[in-house]
């Protein structure tokens, strides 16, 4: 059961590929980006946690504890939800933008540039 | 929006202000900080969004755009204040005065607010920075779809 | 001077968060403000690059230490954030300040107000110190920050024209491709960082000793910083944001590229060079930019818009520097392995210089007819006389025709290649040729004949900026050993038998 969160972070990231490589929609797409950030963070914040382990905060820790999970993946997955959010806001925008050109999300209606 | 919505933001408005400063100013003790705060904050302005439109809250988006810079700006100039040693050096920390008290022997304690030097300093221009963007990344994307956007 | 490599980074990043609220005051001082940021960032980062040159040793810089060299606490576990210049991470720090300083200089006359000329140069800045710390970080996970910094705002400057249909299209499709990459990076990151508990590339590269999960790792970082290059097959977004992109965010997006293929010499040479440096790895580098060479050359043949032909000029250059990166890893031991990164790295900054320059002209041209659509272009030259002058010398230099730099490093590339394999410096040379051909081509429909209409030249400030890449181009090809020596043969030194200068500069002893 120890490798659990790793193994759904893996279907959640073919998920997203899968997503990427099936659909045609702008939306669509940033939400298979999103997925697959998603398992990565997943996986990112998995290999921190240790068996029985408490959050890794001396405000809250209960007297007589014994150990804590790893706070640095938590801060590295902190971060990369940040960019996450940063790159999603921009994608989005960049599809409303689109949206408003050709008045359609259909990734293969939109083919100005390609050659 | 209805009666019903427009009552429940005006009375979640203030939890959810003080909340979201509860966050940005505990962060250097308890999970949370400038980004978690300032989404809880941002929250509100989707909130506003959805009850009174985008349309109406048009005139926030300049000052959104301030405060962002601001808050960058902020952080950059308070990363500088260590640059006597390094850069990001926390030159505050245990020099006493309001930020600078001395930290608490490890383990178990009850949290001392005013012991983390520059760090409570770069989570509120954290937190500013992430109020201003996601507030104004919500309200232009209302905004986009219509002819004034 | 001690803070310079940090300063470096923090002074474009200071200036861009603080020009909204200068240009709310005051246009002029606006523009003063973005040249003085970038006047005060190309000195600190040309002493830093002084300082490692001078020295021969890495430069570390630890943040938020008691002083800059504690990089490492007691036990010799690096736990802060360290920034660490050896020779190629200052070479790949002059080419960034280059590109940076030139496409600011030339945003100031080529961005119009109401285009919103205060957002450009803000992401310009913020772009330029991402790739700064790229090349000048220490630490992978910040790598992987700066990474997403410099798609994030390289992506907001390809979309940068909303107003016209195509830029947002080619902005959403990079995104997309710099997303992915970044996310196979994180992903390698967080692999290497469950192995052995660090994020310090110096110390993890003591500590990797070429397991299974190693493999894997650096199997997702060549395939998340190739994406971000655009070699072949990941190379669909780079012709579209090249060719939408402005002009000035054009050359720094060159720039960033380049920064990947720093990266990925950093990768295969300091971070995995102790155990995982195999042949096979650079023959599969190697054949990737032999792909990407000639795939990139045939596209270019059948494009007729412009800035889409030179963008696929640019790809195949790219793909120059992957053969050049692959033979040297292929023969690492050997002196032609030296001379094939020689090429390499000096192909990268003659690279910037002829594309960038190109794309500059492009820029120009975009700015006085409003089209690069090859048809209706023509007999341009009457009336742009410095601009077909700059054109012809970027395009030759691109093609790579003595005595002009880009035959310096491709020199290199050839003669260093033939050794490792006759057949991929055949094509090497034969997709070069067609270059040639592709890029005269151009040259002559968009330049020479009847003249058709009227134009305005250029301003003063474009051209000077054109001026700056024209001088260098010559100045590079006519005295190539010079700067070898100089500068590419220390980055070189830093590759090969440097890694153990830069652990010991990070983790002492």
């Amino acid at each position: 059961m120890g490798n659990m969160p790793f193994v759904v972070s893996m279907i959640l990231v073919g998920l997203g590929f899968l997503a990427l490589i099936v659909r045609r929609n702008l939306i669509k797409l940033a939400i298979g980006i999103s997925v697959i950030e998603m398992g990565v963070n997943l996986f990112l914040v998995s290999l921190g946690y240790v068996r029985g382990g408490i959050a890794p905060i001396y405000t809250y820790a209960p007297p007589g504890f014994k150990e804590m999970v790893f706070p640095t993946p938590q801060a590295l997955t902190l971060t990369a939800i940040v960019i996450g959010l940063a790159t999603t806001a921009l994608m989005l925008a960049f599809a409303v933008v689109i949206y408003r050109h050709r008045g359609t999300l259909d990734a293969g209606k939109i083919r100005e540039l390609k050659g | 929006m209805s009666v019903v919505v427009r009552t429940v933001t005006r009375v979640i408005l203030p939890v959810a202000l003080a909340f979201g400063a509860y966050v940005i100013m505990h962060g250097h003790l308890t999970p949370g900080g400038g980004f978690q705060g300032g989404a809880v904050t941002a929250s509100i302005v989707a909130l506003l969004v959805v009850v009174y439109g985008g349309a109406r809250l048009k005139g926030a988006k300049g000052w959104f755009a301030v405060l962002e810079d601001v808050g960058a700006l902020a952080f950059v100039l308070l990363a500088f204040l260590g640059i006597g040693a390094t850069f990001f050096r926390n030159v505050l920390a245990g020099s006493g005065g309001l930020f600078g008290a001395p930290v608490p022997q490890l383990g178990p304690n009850p949290g001392a607010l005013d012991t983390a030097g520059t760090l409570p300093l770069m989570n509120w221009a954290v937190g500013l920075k992430v109020i201003a963007g996601l507030g104004s990344v919500v309200l232009l994307l209302s905004l986009f779809g219509r002819e004034d956007g | 001077m001690v803070h310079a490599p940090i300063l470096a980074i923090a002074i474009p990043l200071l200036g861009a968060f603080a020009l909204p609220i200068l240009a709310k005051l005051n246009r002029r001082a606006r523009d003063l403000w973005a040249v003085g940021i970038a006047l005060v960032t190309l000195v600190f980062g040309l002493a830093v690059a002084g300082q490692v040159f001078a020295s021969g040793k890495p430069l570390v810089y630890t943040l938020g230490a008691p002083s800059p060299t504690a990089s490492v606490t007691e036990g010799g576990f690096p736990i802060r954030i360290v920034l660490v210049v050896d020779a190629l991470g200052a070479f790949a720090g002059i080419i960034a300040l280059l590109a940076g300083a030139i496409g600011l200089f030339y945003s100031l006359q080529y961005l119009a107000e109401e285009e919103g000329k205060t957002l450009g140069t803000s992401l310009l800045l913020l772009l330029w110190a991402g790739i700064l710390g790229l090349v000048y970080t220490g630490d992978l996970f910040n790598f992987f920050v700066f990474l997403e910094i410099t798609s994030i705002a390289a992506c907001a400057l390809i979309g940068y024209r909303v107003w016209e249909s195509r830029p947002p299209e080619a902005a959403f499709k990079t995104m997309a491709m710099y997303t992915l990459g970044g996310l196979l990076v994180l992903i390698s990151v967080g692999i290497l960082y469950g192995e052995y508990d660090a994020l310090n590339i110096a110390y993890l590269s003591k500590l990797i000793t070429g397991t299974l999960l190693d493999k894997l790792a650096l199997g997702l970082l060549l395939g998340g910083l190739l994406m971000k290059a655009g070699a072949v097959p990941a190379h669909m977004w780079a012709p579209d944001a090249y060719g939408e992109a402005p002009a000035m965010a054009t050359i720094v997006l060159v720039a960033n590229t380049q920064a990947a293929i720093y990266a990925l010499l950093r990768v295969v040479f300091t971070l995995f060079g102790g155990a995982l440096a195999t042949p096979g790895i650079g023959w599969l580098i190697a054949s990737l930019g032999t792909v990407t060479v000639l795939v990139a050359v045939l596209m270019a043949v059948v494009q007729r818009h412009l800035g889409r032909l030179v963008a696929y000029g640019a790809v195949s250059q790219l793909g120059y520097m992957l053969l050049a990166v692959g033979v040297g890893v292929v023969a690492a031991g050997k002196g032609f392995g030296e001379v094939a990164l020689k090429g390499g790295i000096f192909h990268m900054i003659n690279d910037l210089a002829s594309v960038g320059l190109l794309f500059l002209v492009i820029g120009a041209i975009r700015r006085a007819v409003g089209s690069v659509d090859l048809l209706s272009l023509g007999g341009l030259g009457h009336t742009l006389r410095w601009e077909s002058g700059f054109f012809l010398l970027g395009a030759l230099a691109l093609a790579g025709i003595p005595p002009l730099n880009g035959f310096a490093s491709k020199f290199l590339i050839y003669e260093s290649t033939f050794k490792a394999s006759p057949i991929l410096a055949a094509i090497a040379v034969l997709s070069s040729i067609l270059l040639l051909a592709v890029v005269v081509r151009a040259f002559h429909g968009v330049f020479l004949g009847p003249k058709a209409r009227d134009v305005g030249p250029a301003p003063w400030g474009m051209l000077v900026a054109m001026g700056v890449l024209a001088v260098i181009i010559v100045v590079f090809g006519l005295f190539p050993g010079f700067f070898i020596e100089r500068m590419v043969s220390p980055a070189v030194q830093a590759l090969l038998g440097g890694r153990a200068a830069y652990l010991a500069a990070v983790l002492g002893g």
